[in-house]
């Protein structure tokens, strides 16, 4: 045997590495819309979040200081809401994703050969986005009314006890950040299952695995950058959200969450420091989970 | 499903009248076949013959519309894939591109749990000379390595039969004929049942024992390749096994030993023995090496058919050989291979010469001659597709 004359090395190209004045003038736009609105805010954000109250000043009247207190009084105070939320964003990322994937794993493997039917059933998860986040949660707040058919037909039913509530529940918000980001879920999962390569499958097959085995080990390793993004996509936004836990929609007293705890601070108390130290403890967390999430999921490559 | 043990050695694999429909078309009409156990089989058809789609059903990724299928005797055609002993080395070689080599190889044992999976993969990449790559991953190999990768992986679970679906198509020349003397090297020393599907007859002849050719979804004919090559029974295993000079006419008139066919006032002797009819119209053939070419006319015997004279339409050096094409008056255009035993050819274009070769060497075939038996049959796909834009361009002047 003589295997490994045959043995071939590709020498891969290498990409010019010519510096390119244009290339500098393309990027400029770019670069200064960076600095413009995301690092000049950022940088006074975190300015803010250190400023301390001045003396005998009006109310919403700040100086700048270096009152690190405010994060621990932030913490001590608002330590609650920031568990519950990132403790509804899991909880809804983990439904949208057990919602999201079998939707996408039949628009992209099994709805392949009608291709009338896939991009019907995309249009179908797109289609929400043409009404806007806030009417569509709106819409569930009657939907889930007291009132309403669903809730009242519950009760007939003796499904739901006759004084209960549906909105303004914990399960309420979480079920509206579950259905606002569903589409956030089900396109990255699509664009990343419908490239699934079914040859792969029958291979496990063939190799003595089961259906539910073969989907463990090939299809959901396959599939994981597409997890991994559908998953940032609706965690990012859901853990920042104020809409669906508001009180004015689907949630209650007891549901506030940080969106909702800053937005009261800056604009109804006008507590600026105190809001612009929950908006950095906000950022600071979901960047060290979404670091940890994407090293643990083996796909650094998407960072 | 089979668990914890490796099949003891080859099975037998047999189908029984299968039948392949499709929504709009029937891949294969009826089927019926025995591959003794340990031997190496092959199923060779152009492409769009059914050959995959047999394979595919023996594998179980297709389910027969009819028929059965057993393998050691055993019905497995309502078996699920991963129920049956069987294993596929795919043409696209399917090797999982998230895991390693080592991984991919052990993956059908892992499942089967049996014990030292990591070990027995070690063998079976050091049998394919791969076990120091075993830590790569498929994409960082090249197209021989991971051709060597899938046969590893389903080598490595003794399948009572091991299907391979043109495995050496992607392979440059070079590499598919060191394949071929390793596949044939490895299926004599592990005793697998092996069943390779390819459309290349040359590949087929070098390692199988048994050939199958395979046309519009049946069988054409099957036997050992010698056999296949010296007596095909049809026209189109003579035209797709190597190539077949073919001339039809009236058998004029048969002793005990041969029958003469009258092919345009020309007579041409075959034997009895290796003719498939002996009357009516029937069309016999020679191969192409058979042939002598002669510048003079050669002597009458009753043991040579001659043919002649005919002009040099062709000659085109092929390195061991060289191939005159010749249009003989009446007859058409028949090929000679002559070895380049001398250099230069024998004669030029346009050089008036004779064919003669013994009449032992003829075969005189099974269907009802055609109008046209001497074309290829036009079912391939570049055939289709050019009738197709022939079809539609009438269309469009048309309108």
């Amino acid at each position: 045997m003589a295997f490994s004359a045959f043995a071939t090395g590709t020498a891969q190209e290498q990409a010019p590495r010519r510096k390119s004045k244009i290339a500098l003038l393309l990027l400029l736009p770019g670069i200064l819309y960076l600095m413009l609105f995301f690092l000049v805010p950022l940088v006074s954000l975190v300015i803010t979040s250190f400023q301390a109250p001045v003396p005998y000043g009006d109310i919403g009247e700040f100086q700048t200081a270096f009152k690190w207190q405010n994060y621990v009084d932030v913490v001590n105070t608002y330590g609650e809401h920031i568990l519950r939320s990132f403790g509804y964003a899991i909880l809804a990322t983990i439904f949208a994703l057990l919602f999201s994937y079998p939707l996408a794993y039949f628009i992209g493997v099994k709805a392949r050969r009608w291709p009338l039917l896939q991009n019907l059933m995309l249009v179908l998860v797109i289609a929400p986005f043409f009404i806007s986040f806030l009417l569509r949660t709106l819409a569930w707040k009657s939907i889930l009314s007291d009132e309403s058919f669903v809730i009242s037909g519950l009760k007939a039913l003796s499904l739901m006890a006759p004084d209960a509530h549906f909105t303004g529940t914990a399960a309420a918000v979480v079920f509206g950040l579950t259905y606002n980001f569903i589409p956030f879920m089900t396109l990255p999962l699509y664009s990343n299952l419908q490239q699934l390569d079914t040859r792969l499958l029958e291979a496990g097959s063939d190799l003595y695995s089961t259906p539910s085995k073969t989907f463990f080990k090939v299809t959901v390793p396959l599939s994981m950058t597409g997890i991994v993004s559908g998953v940032l996509l609706t965690f990012i936004p859901a853990a920042g959200d104020y809409i669906n836990a508001s009180r004015d929609f689907l949630g209650g007293t007891g549901t506030a969450m940080i969106g909702n705890v800053i937005e009261s601070n800056f604009l109804v108390t006008l507590n600026y420091p105190v809001a612009a130290a929950l908006s950095i403890i906000l950022m600071a967390v979901i960047l060290v989970m979404v670091t940890v999430y994407v090293k643990r999921s083996g796909t650094e490559d998407l960072l | 499903m089979a668990s914890g043990a490796f099949a003891e050695s080859g099975a037998d694999l047999e189908l029984v009248g299968i039948q392949k429909r499709f929504p709009g078309f029937t891949a294969i009409e009826h089927l019926d076949l025995t591959i003794p156990a340990g031997s190496f089989f092959a199923l060779l058809g152009p492409s769009g013959c059914g050959k995959t789609t047999t394979l595919r059903l023996v594998a179980g990724l297709e389910d027969p519309t009819e028929g059965k299928i057993l393998i050691g005797g055993k019905d497995v055609t309502n078996l699920k894939p991963y129920q049956r002993q069987v294993n596929t080395v795919f043409q696209s070689y399917a090797l999982f591109p998230h895991m390693t080599v080592l991984e991919n190889v052990a993956f059908g044992l892992r499942r089967r749990r049996i014990d030292d999976a990591v070990g027995k993969a070690h063998e079976a990449l050091r049998l394919v000379e791969l076990d120091h790559l075993s830590a790569r991953k498929p994409q960082q190999l090249s197209g021989g390595q991971q051709q060597r990768v899938a046969l590893a992986r389903a080598i490595v679970n003794r399948p009572a039969l091991l299907l391979l679906d043109e495995p050496l198509g992607a392979l440059d020349l070079k590499l598919r004929r060191q394949m071929q003397l390793e596949l044939k090297s490895i299926q004599e020393e592990v005793g697998l049942t092996f069943v390779h599907v390819t459309h290349d007859q040359e590949e087929a002849m070098t390692m199988a024992d048994t050939v199958a050719v395979m046309n519009k979804g049946e069988i054409e004919q099957l036997g050992a390749p010698e056999e296949l090559y010296e007596l095909p029974r049809t026209a189109f295993v003579a035209n797709f096994l190597g190539q077949s000079n073919l001339f039809t006419g009236h058998v004029s008139g048969s002793t005990s030993s041969s029958i003469s066919v009258d092919v345009e006032g020309t007579k041409i002797t075959v034997p009895t023995k290796r003719a498939q009819r002996h009357k009516g119209e029937v069309t016999v053939g020679v191969r192409p090496e058979k042939l002598h070419l002669h510048k003079d006319a050669p002597k009458k015997s009753p043991d040579i058919n001659t043919l002649g004279p005919g002009r040099i339409i062709d000659v085109s050096f092929s390195g061991v050989s060289t191939q005159y094409m010749i249009a003989i008056p009446g007859i058409g255009t028949v090929s000679v291979f002559q070895q380049n035993m001398t250099f230069g050819p024998l004669a030029g274009e346009g050089a008036e010469v004779w064919v003669s070769w013994n009449v032992d060497h003829g075969f005189g075939l099974e269907d009802e001659p055609s109008p046209t038996p001497r074309f290829p049959a036009d079912t391939d796909t570049a055939t289709i597709a050019v009738q197709k834009k022939r079809a539609l361009m009438s269309e469009l002047e048309e309108a």
